[in-house]
């Protein structure tokens, strides 16, 4: 190809989409709104998401739960992994995404990447190990067996981190995901863009649709209508300010949500599994052991 | 005399005898079925779809949310029904959202013949209509005494409605008369010693007759033999109710009401499960027939879990938040 061919080439831009159901639509209002790196340049045109694409998410991730919460721990596991595996592939990407939103250096994305292709990793590994840590035999004053053991919550509503579009993002979706829930996701306002790709890694990885539905916009516009959402079990306020999470813990009240509010996080930092088990509940049984009377036969 | 009669009414017979030239053989009753217009597949089917476009907000919808739950037929017709699923659809028919009860009941409780009785003893005095499929359904495929006695039994269990499948398998063969003179004798089956009758629905099993002009002439003949509704299918086969033949039946008994004088009801079945589906089906009868076919009288919806959505959008028009399957009954 000669150089004069070469320069007459079109650029293709990438048309980012909503990732909902296993799906990429766009948003149904039909709008999309500017996105910019950090220094104000446009780089493209994210989907804006209305409350009917909120309300299709929801319908998306209830009808993943009983699938994703049903799989054994071990499968989940693998899918995550493979999650991580897909990532791993894109790398080039993701640093250049990254690096564009978050007006970091080459080197310095890709450090941001690493890390959250590892945290992916490490969580995958704690989706049949978390049961050992929160769940187990409790000892009873009766002949009893009593036993603990995690349950997803469900649906869980998840607003991004605003400032760590990667890192944050895969920080709070990851534990979610792990135990069995299934997530709508509200991206970073300004940069949805990592977000927005990581669906394309997800439609990849066997994941299956709807558990992980993400969606682009204004973060108050999405949240409200998440928020007051019969249906929606949790929500994670990570990406919401002071005064929006006021509000939005208000009217997530209604069908008493698990909520959970914003606190500063240094997202390099090790987790710990303090975000697994903020969206499991504990089932607990009780079991007869023991002598039953003249019979005498043990359990 | 009233420029329109209902079908179910005294009057209907003779409007219909004045058509007895029509029915008066199988040659003249092809002739007639066989001379109606055709249809015109890709106009019938855009004018459907361009309906279904229209967007109906805010107060239009709640008008319609209401409509719509009181048109319901509320249908179960499992092998596997029990007289406590029956007795649970009937005290769901008439509190649909029992935390709601500005909520309209549904029209009727749509039910195996020999599930009529249980229907009727727990719907007591509520105002909600039992209606009973019979003739073998969904088949059809049995002798005409074993179909009659299927229908005098719903009918004596007190079913208020009687939903018939028509003969596909001699309508498609081209024997009309067959057709005719059966669901004359399901007419006749249907009515009550105290010479009341209980109101006739006519199934064509849209999804079976392969064409939309067959589809016209068995509303046409359907209508003649004194249909006191024409239903759309048995929501027992792949194609069910959809906008297209559901609006060749509209325009049939619109045409049918122009020429004989008789009021004819309309009933879609099968494969409506939303209330955008069911909104679109409204602005149908609204567009075709207009609002004297807007009421539970003459349009009814054959369907189970359309009631549930069509709940939970109404929760979310008065409370502004989504509501979700947990909050309405699993049935």
């Amino acid at each position: 190809m000669s150089e004069s061919e070469k320069a007459a080439r079109l650029s293709v831009f990438k048309t980012y989409k909503l990732f909902v159901g296993g799906k990429f639509p766009r948003s149904e209002s039909g709008r999309v709104y500017e996105v910019t790196d950090s220094k104000g340049r446009w780089l493209a045109n994210a989907p804006q998401s209305s409350r009917k694409d909120a309300r299709d998410a929801v319908v998306a991730a209830r009808k993943a739960f009983a699938g994703w919460s049903g799989a054994t721990a071990y499968n989940r596991g693998q899918i995550l992994y493979r999650v991580a595996e897909m990532l791993e592939g894109r790398r080039d990407q993701f640093v250049r995404e990254v690096g564009d939103a978050e007006g970091l250096s080459k080197s310095k994305a890709g450090a941001v990447v690493d890390a959250a292709i590892d945290r992916w990793v490490w969580y995958a590994g704690w989706t049949d190990k978390i049961a050992q840590i929160v769940g187990g035999a409790n000892p009873v004053a009766g002949p009893y067996f009593n036993l603990s053991s995690p349950e997803p919550t469900g649906v869980v509503a998840i607003l991004a981190p605003q400032e760590s579009s990667f890192l944050g993002l895969v920080s709070v979706v990851a534990p979610v995901i792990a135990t069995g829930n299934t997530a709508v996701v509200v991206t970073s306002e300004a940069s949805p863009l990592p977000a927005l790709s990581l669906g394309e890694v997800l439609a990849t990885s066997d994941l299956p649709g709807g558990v992980v539905n993400l969606l682009s916009g204004r973060t108050a516009e999405i949240a409200t209508p998440l928020a007051a959402h019969q249906d929606v079990n949790a929500i994670d306020l990570a990406g919401a300010e002071e005064v929006l999470a006021k509000e939005l813990e208000i009217a997530a009240a209604d069908n008493l949500k698990r909520v959970r509010r914003p606190q500063p996080v240094d997202w390099a930092a090790d987790p710990g599994t303090e975000r697994l088990t903020s969206f499991l509940e504990t089932k607990t049984v009780w079991h007869p052991a023991g002598g039953s009377g003249s019979s005498g036969a043990a359990y | 005399m009233p420029l329109t009669v209902p079908a179910h009414g005294p009057e209907a017979a003779a409007r219909l005898a004045s058509m007895s030239d029509v029915t008066a053989s199988d040659g003249s009753l092809r002739r007639f079925l066989h001379g109606l217009p055709g249809v015109d597949a890709v106009g019938l089917e855009g004018r459907a779809a361009t309906l279904g476009t229209r967007s109906i907000k805010t107060t239009a919808k709640a008008y319609a949310i209401d409509l719509a739950i009181s048109m319901i037929d509320l249908t179960t017709l499992e092998g596997a029904d029990t007289p406590g699923k029956v007795r649970a659809l009937c005290a769901k028919g008439v509190h649909p959202d029992p935390l709601d009860r500005s909520t309209p009941k549904v029209a009727a409780i749509c039910v195996y013949p020999d599930m009529v009785k249980v229907a009727k003893e727990s719907l007591g005095d509520s105002g909600v209509k039992v209606a009973s499929v019979a003739t073998a359904f969904p088949a059809g495929r049995a002798a005409l005494p074993v179909k009659l006695a299927d229908v005098a039994d719903a009918v004596a269990a007190g079913a208020d409605e009687v939903d018939m499948v028509i003969d596909r398998g001699a309508f498609l063969a081209g024997h009309y008369l067959k057709v005719y003179d059966e669901i004359r004798a399901v007419k006749e089956a249907c009515r009550r010693p105290d010479s009341t009758s209980a109101h006739l629905k006519v199934i064509f099993e849209t999804g079976e007759l392969s064409t939309y002009d067959n589809i016209r002439r068995a509303s046409w003949l359907g209508m003649l033999a004194g249909a006191d509704f024409i239903k759309t299918s048995t929501g027992k086969v792949a194609v069910n109710a959809t906008p297209p033949n559901t609006l060749i039946l509209l325009e049939a008994v619109r045409d049918f009401r122009e020429t004989v004088g008789v009021q004819v009801g309309v009933k879609p079945a099968g494969g409506i499960r939303t209330t955008k589906d069911a909104i679109k089906f409204l602005v149908l009868v609204n567009e075709t027939v207009g609002e004297d076919w807007l009421s539970n009288d003459w349009f009814r919806f054959g369907a189970s879990s359309l009631l549930n959505d069509l709940l939970m959008q109404r929760q979310k028009l008065s409370t502004g938040r989504y509501s979700g399957p947990d909050y309405v009954t699993v049935d």
